[in-house]
Protein backbone atom coordinates (compact mmCIF):
# COMPACT_ATOMS: atom_id res chain seq x y z
CA UNK A 1 0.00 0.00 0.00
CA UNK A 2 1.00 3.64 -0.21
CA UNK A 3 1.68 5.70 2.90
CA UNK A 4 3.33 8.96 3.91
CA UNK A 5 6.55 8.08 5.69
CA UNK A 6 8.91 10.18 7.80
CA UNK A 7 12.52 10.06 6.68
CA UNK A 8 13.99 12.94 8.64
CA UNK A 9 13.53 16.61 9.22
CA UNK A 10 11.27 18.05 6.51
CA UNK A 11 11.49 14.84 4.57
CA UNK A 12 8.13 13.10 4.17
CA UNK A 13 7.68 10.75 1.24
CA UNK A 14 4.82 8.84 -0.27
CA UNK A 15 6.29 5.31 -0.12
CA UNK A 16 5.05 1.87 -0.99
CA UNK A 17 5.11 -0.22 2.18
CA UNK A 18 3.78 -3.64 3.27
CA UNK A 19 0.06 -3.80 4.10
CA UNK A 20 -0.74 -3.98 7.81
CA UNK A 21 -1.86 -7.28 9.31
CA UNK A 22 -3.91 -8.24 12.36
CA UNK A 23 -1.37 -8.71 15.17
CA UNK A 24 -3.65 -9.05 18.17
CA UNK A 25 -7.15 -10.55 18.51
CA UNK A 26 -8.66 -7.15 19.43
CA UNK A 27 -7.23 -5.41 16.33
CA UNK A 28 -8.98 -4.24 13.21
CA UNK A 29 -7.64 -3.22 9.84
CA UNK A 30 -9.35 -0.29 8.24
CA UNK A 31 -9.29 1.02 4.71
CA UNK A 32 -8.76 4.75 5.04
CA UNK A 33 -11.28 6.94 3.22
CA UNK A 34 -10.04 10.29 4.51
CA UNK A 35 -7.19 11.54 6.66
CA UNK A 36 -5.72 14.91 7.55
CA UNK A 37 -2.49 16.70 8.38
CA UNK A 38 -2.42 18.16 11.90
CA UNK A 39 -0.38 20.89 13.55
CA UNK A 40 1.04 18.11 15.73
CA UNK A 41 2.43 16.43 12.61
CA UNK A 42 4.37 19.62 11.96
CA UNK A 43 6.33 19.14 15.19
CA UNK A 44 7.55 15.82 13.74
CA UNK A 45 8.05 17.32 10.30
CA UNK A 46 10.18 20.10 11.75
CA UNK A 47 12.11 17.66 13.90
CA UNK A 48 11.11 19.10 17.28
CA UNK A 49 9.73 15.86 18.76
CA UNK A 50 12.26 13.20 19.66
CA UNK A 51 11.64 9.52 19.01
CA UNK A 52 10.91 9.23 15.29
CA UNK A 53 12.63 6.63 13.12
CA UNK A 54 13.15 6.72 9.37
CA UNK A 55 10.30 4.98 7.59
CA UNK A 56 7.68 5.59 10.31
CA UNK A 57 4.21 6.07 8.84
CA UNK A 58 2.74 9.48 9.70
CA UNK A 59 -0.78 10.52 10.58
CA UNK A 60 -3.18 10.37 13.49
CA UNK A 61 -6.34 11.93 12.04
CA UNK A 62 -8.12 9.38 9.91
CA UNK A 63 -11.30 7.46 9.29
CA UNK A 64 -12.39 4.63 7.08
CA UNK A 65 -14.18 1.37 6.63
CA UNK A 66 -13.41 -1.77 8.61
CA UNK A 67 -11.74 -4.29 6.33
CA UNK A 68 -10.90 -7.09 8.76
CA UNK A 69 -11.30 -7.74 12.49
CA UNK A 70 -9.41 -9.91 14.96
CA UNK A 71 -11.17 -12.91 16.53
CA UNK A 72 -11.73 -11.24 19.93
CA UNK A 73 -13.17 -8.08 18.46
CA UNK A 74 -16.91 -8.59 18.69
CA UNK A 75 -17.79 -4.90 18.53
CA UNK A 76 -16.75 -4.14 14.96
CA UNK A 77 -17.49 -5.96 11.76
CA UNK A 78 -16.31 -5.68 8.17
CA UNK A 79 -17.93 -2.71 6.47
CA UNK A 80 -18.45 -0.59 9.60
CA UNK A 81 -17.64 3.07 9.06
CA UNK A 82 -15.47 4.48 11.86
CA UNK A 83 -13.46 7.50 12.86
CA UNK A 84 -10.34 6.53 14.77
CA UNK A 85 -9.34 8.68 17.77
CA UNK A 86 -5.63 9.55 17.78
CA UNK A 87 -5.30 8.22 21.35
CA UNK A 88 -5.31 4.43 21.50
CA UNK A 89 -7.34 3.18 24.47
CA UNK A 90 -7.77 -0.16 26.16
CA UNK A 91 -11.00 0.96 27.82
CA UNK A 92 -10.32 -1.11 30.93
CA UNK A 93 -7.40 0.37 32.85
CA UNK A 94 -7.74 2.73 35.78
CA UNK A 95 -7.28 5.85 33.67
CA UNK A 96 -9.58 4.72 30.87
CA UNK A 97 -12.31 4.02 33.42
CA UNK A 98 -12.04 7.62 34.64
CA UNK A 99 -12.18 8.91 31.08
CA UNK A 100 -8.53 9.96 31.09
CA UNK A 101 -8.05 8.24 27.77
CA UNK A 102 -4.92 10.06 26.63
CA UNK A 103 -3.07 8.52 29.55
CA UNK A 104 -4.35 4.97 29.08
CA UNK A 105 -2.02 2.73 31.03
CA UNK A 106 -1.95 -0.16 28.62
CA UNK A 107 -1.94 1.07 25.03
CA UNK A 108 1.66 2.33 24.93
CA UNK A 109 3.73 -0.70 23.95
CA UNK A 110 6.98 1.18 24.56
CA UNK A 111 6.04 1.73 28.19
CA UNK A 112 9.53 1.35 29.67
CA UNK A 113 10.98 3.94 27.28
CA UNK A 114 8.13 6.35 28.01
CA UNK A 115 8.42 5.70 31.76
CA UNK A 116 12.02 6.84 31.59
CA UNK A 117 11.29 9.98 29.60
CA UNK A 118 7.99 11.07 31.19
CA UNK A 119 8.21 9.43 34.60
CA UNK A 120 5.12 7.43 33.75
CA UNK A 121 3.96 6.34 30.33
CA UNK A 122 1.05 7.94 28.50
CA UNK A 123 -1.28 6.37 25.96
CA UNK A 124 -0.22 4.94 22.63
CA UNK A 125 -0.77 7.35 19.75
CA UNK A 126 -0.93 6.71 16.02
CA UNK A 127 1.96 7.93 13.91
CA UNK A 128 3.53 9.85 16.75
CA UNK A 129 7.02 8.76 17.78
CA UNK A 130 8.24 5.67 19.57
CA UNK A 131 7.70 7.37 22.92
CA UNK A 132 3.99 6.83 22.38
CA UNK A 133 4.20 3.30 21.09
CA UNK A 134 5.61 3.72 17.60
CA UNK A 135 2.30 2.74 16.02
CA UNK A 136 1.96 3.12 12.24
CA UNK A 137 -0.13 6.17 11.39
CA UNK A 138 -3.17 6.80 9.25
CA UNK A 139 -1.84 8.82 6.32
CA UNK A 140 -1.96 5.59 4.41
CA UNK A 141 -4.33 3.37 2.47
CA UNK A 142 -4.73 0.91 5.36
CA UNK A 143 -4.10 1.08 9.09
CA UNK A 144 -4.00 -1.46 11.88
CA UNK A 145 -6.04 -0.18 14.80
CA UNK A 146 -4.92 -1.79 18.09
CA UNK A 147 -7.59 -2.22 20.80
CA UNK A 148 -10.01 -1.48 17.99
CA UNK A 149 -13.00 -2.73 19.97
CA UNK A 150 -12.61 0.44 22.09
CA UNK A 151 -10.49 2.71 19.91
CA UNK A 152 -13.13 3.91 17.48
CA UNK A 153 -16.17 6.10 16.98
CA UNK A 154 -18.92 4.44 14.96
CA UNK A 155 -20.30 6.73 12.29
CA UNK A 156 -23.90 6.41 11.18
CA UNK A 157 -25.16 7.16 7.67
CA UNK A 158 -26.29 10.65 6.84
CA UNK A 159 -23.08 12.52 7.64
CA UNK A 160 -20.19 13.02 5.24
CA UNK A 161 -16.55 12.08 5.88
CA UNK A 162 -15.70 15.78 5.92
CA UNK A 163 -18.25 16.45 8.67
CA UNK A 164 -17.01 13.74 11.04
CA UNK A 165 -13.31 13.22 10.22
CA UNK A 166 -12.20 15.78 12.82
CA UNK A 167 -13.96 13.89 15.62
CA UNK A 168 -10.70 11.92 15.80
CA UNK A 169 -8.68 14.88 17.04
CA UNK A 170 -9.04 18.61 16.41
CA UNK A 171 -12.74 19.05 17.15
CA UNK A 172 -12.58 17.27 20.54
CA UNK A 173 -9.25 19.02 21.14
CA UNK A 174 -10.73 22.48 20.65
CA UNK A 175 -13.75 21.36 22.66
CA UNK A 176 -11.73 19.99 25.58
CA UNK A 177 -9.64 23.18 25.54
CA UNK A 178 -12.83 25.16 26.11
CA UNK A 179 -14.41 22.65 28.52
CA UNK A 180 -11.29 22.73 30.70
CA UNK A 181 -11.92 26.46 31.06
CA UNK A 182 -15.25 25.68 32.71
CA UNK A 183 -16.64 28.71 30.91
CA UNK A 184 -18.99 30.99 32.85
CA UNK A 185 -21.39 33.37 31.10
CA UNK A 186 -19.30 36.29 32.38
CA UNK A 187 -15.99 34.98 31.02
CA UNK A 188 -13.69 36.37 28.40
CA UNK A 189 -11.78 33.54 26.73
CA UNK A 190 -8.58 34.48 24.92
CA UNK A 191 -7.28 31.95 22.41
CA UNK A 192 -3.72 32.05 21.06
CA UNK A 193 -3.41 30.47 17.60
CA UNK A 194 -6.07 30.40 14.88
CA UNK A 195 -4.95 27.15 13.29
CA UNK A 196 -7.49 24.33 13.08
CA UNK A 197 -7.33 23.69 16.85
CA UNK A 198 -7.80 27.37 17.62
CA UNK A 199 -10.75 27.54 15.20
CA UNK A 200 -12.53 24.71 17.02
CA UNK A 201 -11.67 26.21 20.40
CA UNK A 202 -13.29 29.48 19.27
CA UNK A 203 -16.53 27.77 18.18
CA UNK A 204 -16.57 25.63 21.31
CA UNK A 205 -16.13 28.67 23.56
CA UNK A 206 -18.98 30.44 21.78
CA UNK A 207 -21.26 27.39 22.01
CA UNK A 208 -20.39 26.95 25.68
CA UNK A 209 -21.52 30.51 26.24
CA UNK A 210 -18.45 32.69 26.80
CA UNK A 211 -19.33 36.37 27.01
CA UNK A 212 -16.42 37.34 24.78
CA UNK A 213 -13.98 35.28 22.69
CA UNK A 214 -10.72 36.88 21.59
CA UNK A 215 -8.42 35.15 19.11
CA UNK A 216 -4.76 35.90 18.45
CA UNK A 217 -2.72 35.10 15.33
CA UNK A 218 -1.09 36.99 12.50
CA UNK A 219 -2.17 35.09 9.38
CA UNK A 220 -4.91 37.20 7.72
CA UNK A 221 -7.10 34.37 6.42
CA UNK A 222 -6.92 32.56 9.75
CA UNK A 223 -7.96 35.74 11.53
CA UNK A 224 -10.83 36.12 9.03
CA UNK A 225 -12.01 32.58 9.78
CA UNK A 226 -11.74 33.32 13.51
CA UNK A 227 -13.98 36.36 13.14
CA UNK A 228 -16.44 34.26 11.14
CA UNK A 229 -16.70 32.00 14.18
CA UNK A 230 -17.50 34.88 16.49
CA UNK A 231 -14.10 35.99 17.80
CA UNK A 232 -12.67 39.47 18.17
CA UNK A 233 -9.17 39.22 16.70
CA UNK A 234 -5.71 40.53 17.56
CA UNK A 235 -2.83 40.46 15.06
CA UNK A 236 0.21 39.78 17.23
CA UNK A 237 2.60 41.25 14.69
CA UNK A 238 0.68 44.50 14.35
CA UNK A 239 -0.50 45.16 17.91
CA UNK A 240 0.55 44.53 21.49
CA UNK A 241 -1.31 41.43 22.60
CA UNK A 242 -1.13 42.28 26.28
CA UNK A 243 -2.32 45.86 25.81
CA UNK A 244 -5.19 44.85 23.56
CA UNK A 245 -6.33 42.06 25.89
CA UNK A 246 -6.33 44.41 28.84
CA UNK A 247 -8.22 46.99 26.84
CA UNK A 248 -10.88 44.46 25.85
CA UNK A 249 -11.35 43.32 29.45
CA UNK A 250 -11.57 46.63 31.26
CA UNK A 251 -7.93 46.35 32.33
CA UNK A 252 -8.46 43.10 34.23
CA UNK A 253 -7.26 40.50 31.71
CA UNK A 254 -9.13 37.47 30.37
CA UNK A 255 -10.40 34.94 32.92
CA UNK A 256 -9.56 32.02 30.65
CA UNK A 257 -6.60 31.63 28.29
CA UNK A 258 -6.13 28.86 25.73
CA UNK A 259 -2.77 28.03 24.14
CA UNK A 260 -3.58 26.54 20.72
CA UNK A 261 -0.08 27.22 19.41
CA UNK A 262 2.34 24.97 21.27
CA UNK A 263 6.06 24.63 21.10
CA UNK A 264 6.62 26.28 17.74
CA UNK A 265 5.34 29.72 18.66
CA UNK A 266 6.52 32.21 16.10
CA UNK A 267 9.16 34.66 17.04
CA UNK A 268 7.41 37.90 17.72
CA UNK A 269 9.25 41.15 17.93
CA UNK A 270 9.76 40.54 21.64
CA UNK A 271 13.04 39.90 23.41
CA UNK A 272 12.00 36.55 24.85
CA UNK A 273 11.35 35.15 21.35
CA UNK A 274 14.88 35.94 20.28
CA UNK A 275 16.17 34.35 23.45
CA UNK A 276 14.23 31.13 22.73
CA UNK A 277 15.48 30.98 19.16
CA UNK A 278 19.06 31.28 20.34
CA UNK A 279 18.75 28.68 23.08
CA UNK A 280 16.92 26.28 20.80
CA UNK A 281 19.66 26.63 18.23
CA UNK A 282 22.29 25.47 20.71
CA UNK A 283 19.95 22.77 22.10
CA UNK A 284 19.66 24.24 25.59
CA UNK A 285 15.91 24.40 25.19
CA UNK A 286 13.61 22.34 23.03
CA UNK A 287 10.41 24.38 22.99
CA UNK A 288 9.53 28.01 22.50
CA UNK A 289 7.16 28.98 25.32
CA UNK A 290 6.44 32.54 24.22
CA UNK A 291 2.67 32.04 24.28
CA UNK A 292 2.76 30.45 27.72
CA UNK A 293 4.63 33.40 29.16
CA UNK A 294 2.19 35.82 27.60
CA UNK A 295 -0.80 33.90 29.00
CA UNK A 296 0.64 33.76 32.50
CA UNK A 297 1.29 37.47 32.38
CA UNK A 298 -2.03 38.66 31.05
CA UNK A 299 -4.42 36.17 32.65
CA UNK A 300 -6.66 37.53 35.40
CA UNK A 301 -5.64 36.29 38.87
CA UNK A 302 -7.43 33.07 39.82
CA UNK A 303 -7.93 32.43 36.12
CA UNK A 304 -7.35 29.26 34.13
CA UNK A 305 -4.80 28.42 31.47
CA UNK A 306 -5.89 25.63 29.17
CA UNK A 307 -3.09 24.20 27.06
CA UNK A 308 -3.96 21.93 24.13
CA UNK A 309 -0.84 23.19 22.32
CA UNK A 310 1.78 20.47 22.34
CA UNK A 311 5.11 20.81 24.14
CA UNK A 312 7.82 18.22 23.80
CA UNK A 313 10.52 18.79 26.33
CA UNK A 314 12.18 21.54 28.30
CA UNK A 315 10.96 25.09 28.64
CA UNK A 316 13.02 27.98 29.81
CA UNK A 317 12.22 31.26 31.59
CA UNK A 318 8.70 30.26 32.44
CA UNK A 319 7.54 32.79 35.05
CA UNK A 320 6.28 30.24 37.49
CA UNK A 321 6.42 32.64 40.41
CA UNK A 322 3.96 34.88 38.64
CA UNK A 323 1.63 31.99 37.97
CA UNK A 324 1.84 30.76 41.56
CA UNK A 325 1.20 34.12 43.13
CA UNK A 326 -1.71 34.82 40.80
CA UNK A 327 -3.25 31.50 41.75
CA UNK A 328 -3.61 30.33 38.17
CA UNK A 329 -5.01 26.91 37.31
CA UNK A 330 -3.25 24.95 34.58
CA UNK A 331 -5.08 22.27 32.60
CA UNK A 332 -3.38 20.52 29.75
CA UNK A 333 -2.77 17.26 27.99
CA UNK A 334 -3.41 15.29 24.89
CA UNK A 335 -7.12 15.11 24.32
CA UNK A 336 -9.27 12.41 25.94
CA UNK A 337 -10.94 12.06 22.55
CA UNK A 338 -13.51 9.35 23.30
CA UNK A 339 -14.74 11.23 26.33
CA UNK A 340 -16.38 13.80 24.04
CA UNK A 341 -17.10 12.08 20.76
CA UNK A 342 -20.62 10.75 21.42
CA UNK A 343 -21.80 14.18 22.49
CA UNK A 344 -20.01 15.96 19.63
CA UNK A 345 -21.28 13.51 17.01
CA UNK A 346 -24.79 14.24 18.24
CA UNK A 347 -24.16 17.99 17.93
CA UNK A 348 -22.95 17.50 14.35
CA UNK A 349 -26.03 15.42 13.52
CA UNK A 350 -28.28 18.05 15.07
CA UNK A 351 -26.60 20.70 12.94
CA UNK A 352 -25.23 22.70 15.85
CA UNK A 353 -21.87 22.77 14.06
CA UNK A 354 -20.46 21.56 10.75
CA UNK A 355 -16.72 20.90 11.22
CA UNK A 356 -16.02 20.85 7.48
CA UNK A 357 -15.82 24.66 7.52
CA UNK A 358 -12.12 24.43 8.33
CA UNK A 359 -11.08 22.39 5.25
CA UNK A 360 -9.28 24.51 2.68
CA UNK A 361 -7.42 21.83 0.69
CA UNK A 362 -8.43 18.32 -0.40
CA UNK A 363 -5.83 16.32 -2.33
CA UNK A 364 -4.65 12.77 -2.99
CA UNK A 365 -2.16 10.97 -0.74
CA UNK A 366 0.69 11.36 -3.24
CA UNK A 367 0.41 15.14 -2.89
CA UNK A 368 0.85 14.79 0.88
CA UNK A 369 4.56 15.65 1.02
CA UNK A 370 4.11 18.99 -0.72
CA UNK A 371 1.01 19.70 1.38
CA UNK A 372 3.04 19.38 4.58
CA UNK A 373 5.08 22.27 3.32
CA UNK A 374 2.10 24.31 2.17
CA UNK A 375 0.40 23.83 5.56
CA UNK A 376 3.55 24.52 7.55
CA UNK A 377 4.33 27.71 5.62
CA UNK A 378 0.65 28.78 5.56
CA UNK A 379 0.95 29.14 1.80
CA UNK A 380 -1.95 29.26 -0.61
CA UNK A 381 -4.26 30.28 2.29
CA UNK A 382 -4.01 26.80 3.69
CA UNK A 383 -5.73 26.11 7.01
CA UNK A 384 -6.59 22.41 6.97
CA UNK A 385 -5.56 19.72 4.52
CA UNK A 386 -7.60 16.57 3.94
CA UNK A 387 -5.96 13.69 2.07
CA UNK A 388 -7.96 11.07 0.20
CA UNK A 389 -5.93 7.87 -0.21
CA UNK B 1 13.59 20.41 -15.52
CA UNK B 2 11.23 21.92 -12.97
CA UNK B 3 7.88 20.18 -12.78
CA UNK B 4 4.93 22.45 -13.32
CA UNK B 5 1.23 21.94 -13.49
CA UNK B 6 0.30 21.58 -17.13
CA UNK B 7 -2.29 24.24 -17.71
CA UNK B 8 -2.66 26.02 -21.03
CA UNK B 9 -0.34 28.98 -20.46
CA UNK B 10 2.24 26.54 -19.09
CA UNK B 11 2.02 24.39 -22.22
CA UNK B 12 2.32 27.46 -24.43
CA UNK B 13 5.32 28.67 -22.40
CA UNK B 14 6.96 25.30 -22.82
CA UNK B 15 6.42 25.42 -26.60
CA UNK B 16 7.93 28.89 -26.71
CA UNK B 17 10.88 27.67 -24.67
CA UNK B 18 11.72 24.95 -27.17
CA UNK B 19 11.13 27.38 -30.04
CA UNK B 20 13.63 29.80 -28.47
CA UNK B 21 16.24 27.09 -28.24
CA UNK B 22 15.66 25.97 -31.84
CA UNK B 23 15.87 29.45 -33.35
CA UNK B 24 18.79 30.30 -31.08
CA UNK B 25 20.79 27.28 -32.26
CA UNK B 26 20.26 28.23 -35.92
CA UNK B 27 21.40 31.80 -35.23
CA UNK B 28 24.44 30.59 -33.31
CA UNK B 29 25.50 27.85 -35.70
CA UNK B 30 24.63 29.35 -39.09
CA UNK B 31 24.78 33.16 -38.79
CA UNK B 32 26.28 33.55 -42.25
CA UNK B 33 23.59 31.68 -44.16
CA UNK B 34 20.96 33.43 -42.10
CA UNK B 35 22.40 36.89 -42.71
CA UNK B 36 22.37 36.20 -46.42
CA UNK B 37 18.74 35.06 -46.40
CA UNK B 38 17.57 38.01 -44.34
CA UNK B 39 19.47 40.69 -46.23
CA UNK B 40 21.50 41.40 -43.09
CA UNK B 41 25.03 40.81 -44.34
CA UNK B 42 27.62 42.31 -42.03
CA UNK B 43 25.43 41.55 -39.01
CA UNK B 44 26.58 37.96 -38.50
CA UNK B 45 28.01 38.56 -35.04
CA UNK B 46 24.86 40.35 -33.96
CA UNK B 47 22.78 37.40 -35.15
CA UNK B 48 25.01 34.95 -33.30
CA UNK B 49 24.64 36.98 -30.11
CA UNK B 50 20.85 36.96 -30.58
CA UNK B 51 21.21 33.18 -30.78
CA UNK B 52 22.90 33.07 -27.39
CA UNK B 53 20.09 35.21 -25.99
CA UNK B 54 17.42 32.92 -27.46
CA UNK B 55 19.01 29.74 -26.12
CA UNK B 56 19.46 31.24 -22.65
CA UNK B 57 15.85 32.42 -22.57
CA UNK B 58 14.64 29.03 -23.78
CA UNK B 59 16.51 27.23 -21.02
CA UNK B 60 15.20 29.75 -18.51
CA UNK B 61 11.61 29.10 -19.58
CA UNK B 62 11.94 25.34 -19.45
CA UNK B 63 13.98 25.06 -16.28
CA UNK B 64 12.43 27.63 -13.96
CA UNK B 65 9.44 27.13 -11.70
CA UNK B 66 7.92 30.36 -12.89
CA UNK B 67 8.39 31.02 -16.61
CA UNK B 68 6.66 34.39 -16.54
CA UNK B 69 9.73 36.69 -16.31
CA UNK B 70 11.48 34.68 -19.03
CA UNK B 71 8.51 35.05 -21.36
CA UNK B 72 8.53 38.80 -20.80
CA UNK B 73 12.22 38.52 -21.69
CA UNK B 74 11.17 36.94 -24.96
CA UNK B 75 8.82 39.86 -25.64
CA UNK B 76 11.75 42.28 -25.20
CA UNK B 77 13.86 40.08 -27.50
CA UNK B 78 11.10 40.15 -30.10
CA UNK B 79 11.33 43.95 -30.17
CA UNK B 80 15.06 43.72 -30.85
CA UNK B 81 14.47 41.16 -33.61
CA UNK B 82 11.83 43.34 -35.26
CA UNK B 83 14.14 46.36 -35.16
CA UNK B 84 16.98 44.40 -36.69
CA UNK B 85 14.85 42.73 -39.36
CA UNK B 86 13.36 46.09 -40.34
CA UNK B 87 16.80 47.25 -41.46
CA UNK B 88 16.78 44.29 -43.90
CA UNK B 89 13.78 45.85 -45.65
CA UNK B 90 15.94 48.71 -46.90
CA UNK B 91 17.43 48.91 -50.39
CA UNK B 92 16.49 47.19 -53.62
CA UNK B 93 18.06 43.85 -53.04
CA UNK B 94 15.77 41.01 -54.07
CA UNK B 95 16.52 39.46 -50.67
CA UNK B 96 14.18 42.03 -49.15
CA UNK B 97 11.49 39.45 -49.58
CA UNK B 98 13.25 37.09 -47.14
CA UNK B 99 13.40 39.79 -44.51
CA UNK B 100 9.72 40.58 -45.03
CA UNK B 101 8.65 36.97 -44.49
CA UNK B 102 10.86 36.69 -41.41
CA UNK B 103 9.41 39.91 -40.04
CA UNK B 104 5.85 38.61 -40.47
CA UNK B 105 6.82 35.40 -38.67
CA UNK B 106 8.43 37.29 -35.77
CA UNK B 107 5.35 39.49 -35.45
CA UNK B 108 3.22 36.33 -35.21
CA UNK B 109 5.45 34.85 -32.49
CA UNK B 110 5.42 38.18 -30.66
CA UNK B 111 1.64 37.98 -30.41
CA UNK B 112 1.99 34.51 -28.86
CA UNK B 113 4.66 35.73 -26.44
CA UNK B 114 2.55 38.64 -25.24
CA UNK B 115 -0.51 36.40 -24.89
CA UNK B 116 1.41 33.82 -22.89
CA UNK B 117 3.11 36.36 -20.62
CA UNK B 118 -0.09 38.20 -19.87
CA UNK B 119 -2.08 35.06 -19.11
CA UNK B 120 0.69 33.94 -16.74
CA UNK B 121 0.52 37.34 -15.09
CA UNK B 122 -3.27 37.19 -14.83
CA UNK B 123 -3.02 33.78 -13.19
CA UNK B 124 -0.43 34.99 -10.71
CA UNK B 125 -2.60 37.96 -9.78
CA UNK B 126 -5.68 35.77 -9.40
CA UNK B 127 -3.75 33.54 -7.01
CA UNK B 128 -2.58 36.47 -4.96
CA UNK B 129 -6.15 37.50 -4.03
CA UNK B 130 -6.88 35.76 -0.72
CA UNK B 131 -10.01 33.64 -0.73
CA UNK B 132 -12.77 34.90 1.46
CA UNK B 133 -13.10 32.83 4.64
CA UNK B 134 -15.32 35.37 6.31
CA UNK B 135 -18.40 33.19 5.89
CA UNK B 136 -16.80 29.96 7.09
CA UNK B 137 -18.34 29.96 10.52
CA UNK B 138 -19.32 26.29 10.67
CA UNK B 139 -22.37 27.40 12.64
CA UNK B 140 -25.94 27.28 11.34
CA UNK B 141 -26.77 30.77 12.58
CA UNK B 142 -24.64 33.87 13.30
CA UNK B 143 -22.25 33.30 16.23
CA UNK B 144 -24.21 35.79 18.32
CA UNK B 145 -27.30 33.61 17.96
CA UNK B 146 -25.31 30.46 18.75
CA UNK B 147 -23.72 31.80 21.92
CA UNK B 148 -24.48 29.34 24.69
CA UNK B 149 -26.21 26.85 22.37
CA UNK B 150 -24.25 24.09 24.11
CA UNK B 151 -25.00 25.20 27.67
CA UNK B 152 -26.83 21.89 28.04
CA UNK B 153 -23.35 20.40 28.27
CA UNK B 154 -22.29 19.48 31.76
CA UNK B 155 -18.62 20.12 32.50
CA UNK B 156 -17.27 16.96 34.15
CA UNK B 157 -16.39 17.29 37.83
CA UNK B 158 -12.63 16.97 37.26
CA UNK B 159 -12.64 19.96 34.93
CA UNK B 160 -14.77 22.33 36.97
CA UNK B 161 -13.31 25.46 38.46
CA UNK B 162 -13.06 25.12 42.24
CA UNK B 163 -15.82 27.08 44.00
CA UNK B 164 -13.56 29.83 45.48
CA UNK B 165 -12.16 30.62 42.02
CA UNK B 166 -15.56 31.08 40.41
CA UNK B 167 -16.75 34.57 39.62
CA UNK B 168 -18.87 36.09 42.28
CA UNK B 169 -22.27 36.93 40.88
CA UNK B 170 -24.42 39.09 43.12
CA UNK B 171 -27.84 37.61 43.84
CA UNK B 172 -30.49 39.29 41.74
N1 LIG C 1 -3.64 18.41 22.92
C1 LIG C 1 -3.94 17.71 21.84
O1 LIG C 1 -4.45 16.63 21.96
C2 LIG C 1 -3.69 18.29 20.49
C3 LIG C 1 -4.37 17.80 19.38
C4 LIG C 1 -4.15 18.41 18.15
C5 LIG C 1 -3.24 19.46 18.03
N2 LIG C 1 -2.58 19.88 19.13
C6 LIG C 1 -1.63 20.99 19.11
O2 LIG C 1 -2.32 22.21 18.98
C7 LIG C 1 -1.45 23.17 18.37
C8 LIG C 1 -2.16 23.82 17.21
O3 LIG C 1 -2.49 22.88 16.22
P1 LIG C 1 -3.00 23.36 14.79
O4 LIG C 1 -3.33 22.16 14.01
O5 LIG C 1 -4.04 24.39 14.95
O6 LIG C 1 -1.61 23.98 14.23
P2 LIG C 1 -1.20 25.22 13.33
O7 LIG C 1 0.27 25.14 13.27
O8 LIG C 1 -1.96 25.24 12.07
O9 LIG C 1 -1.66 26.51 14.17
C9 LIG C 1 -0.84 27.23 15.00
C10 LIG C 1 -1.20 28.71 14.83
O10 LIG C 1 -0.55 29.46 15.84
C11 LIG C 1 -0.18 30.70 15.30
N3 LIG C 1 0.87 31.29 16.13
C12 LIG C 1 2.20 31.09 16.09
N4 LIG C 1 2.83 31.84 16.99
C13 LIG C 1 1.89 32.54 17.64
C14 LIG C 1 1.93 33.51 18.68
N5 LIG C 1 3.11 33.89 19.21
N6 LIG C 1 0.75 34.04 19.13
C15 LIG C 1 -0.43 33.66 18.58
N7 LIG C 1 -0.52 32.75 17.57
C16 LIG C 1 0.63 32.20 17.11
C17 LIG C 1 0.26 30.35 13.89
O11 LIG C 1 0.24 31.47 13.04
C18 LIG C 1 -0.76 29.29 13.50
O12 LIG C 1 -1.87 29.84 12.83
C19 LIG C 1 -0.20 22.40 17.98
O13 LIG C 1 0.79 22.57 18.98
C20 LIG C 1 -0.66 20.98 17.97
O14 LIG C 1 0.38 20.09 18.20
C21 LIG C 1 -2.81 19.31 20.36
ZN1 LIG D 1 -3.62 16.07 15.69
ZN1 LIG E 1 -6.61 2.13 29.19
Amino acid sequence: MRALCWHGKQDIRCDTVPDPKIEHPRDAIIKVTACAICGSDLHLYDGFMPGMESGDIMGHEFMGVVEEVGPENTVLKKGDRIVVPFTIICGECDQCRRGNFSVCERSNRNKSLADKVFGHATAGLFGYTHLTGGYAGGQAEYVRVPFADKTHVKIPDGVTDEQVLFLGDIFPTGWQAAVQCDIQPTDTVAIWGCGPVGQFAIRSAVLLGAKQVIAIDTVPERLAMARAGGATTIDFMAESVVERLNELTGGKGPEKCIDAVGMEAHATATLDSLYDRAKQAVMLETDRPHVLREMMYVCRPAGTLSIPGVYGGLLDKVPFGMAMNKGLTFRMGQTHVNRWTDDLLRRIQQGQIDPSFVITHTVGLEQGPEMYKTFRDKKDNCIKVVLKP
Amino acid sequence: MAKRRNTRPDALAQGLGWFSIGIGLVEMLAPHALARGLNLRGNERLLASYGVREVATGIGILASRDPEPWIWGRVAGDALDIGTLATGLDGHDDRREGAGIALAAVLGVTVLDVLCASSLRARRRARAVPPDYSRRSGLPRPPEAMRGAARDFEVPADMRTPEPLRPWVPAA
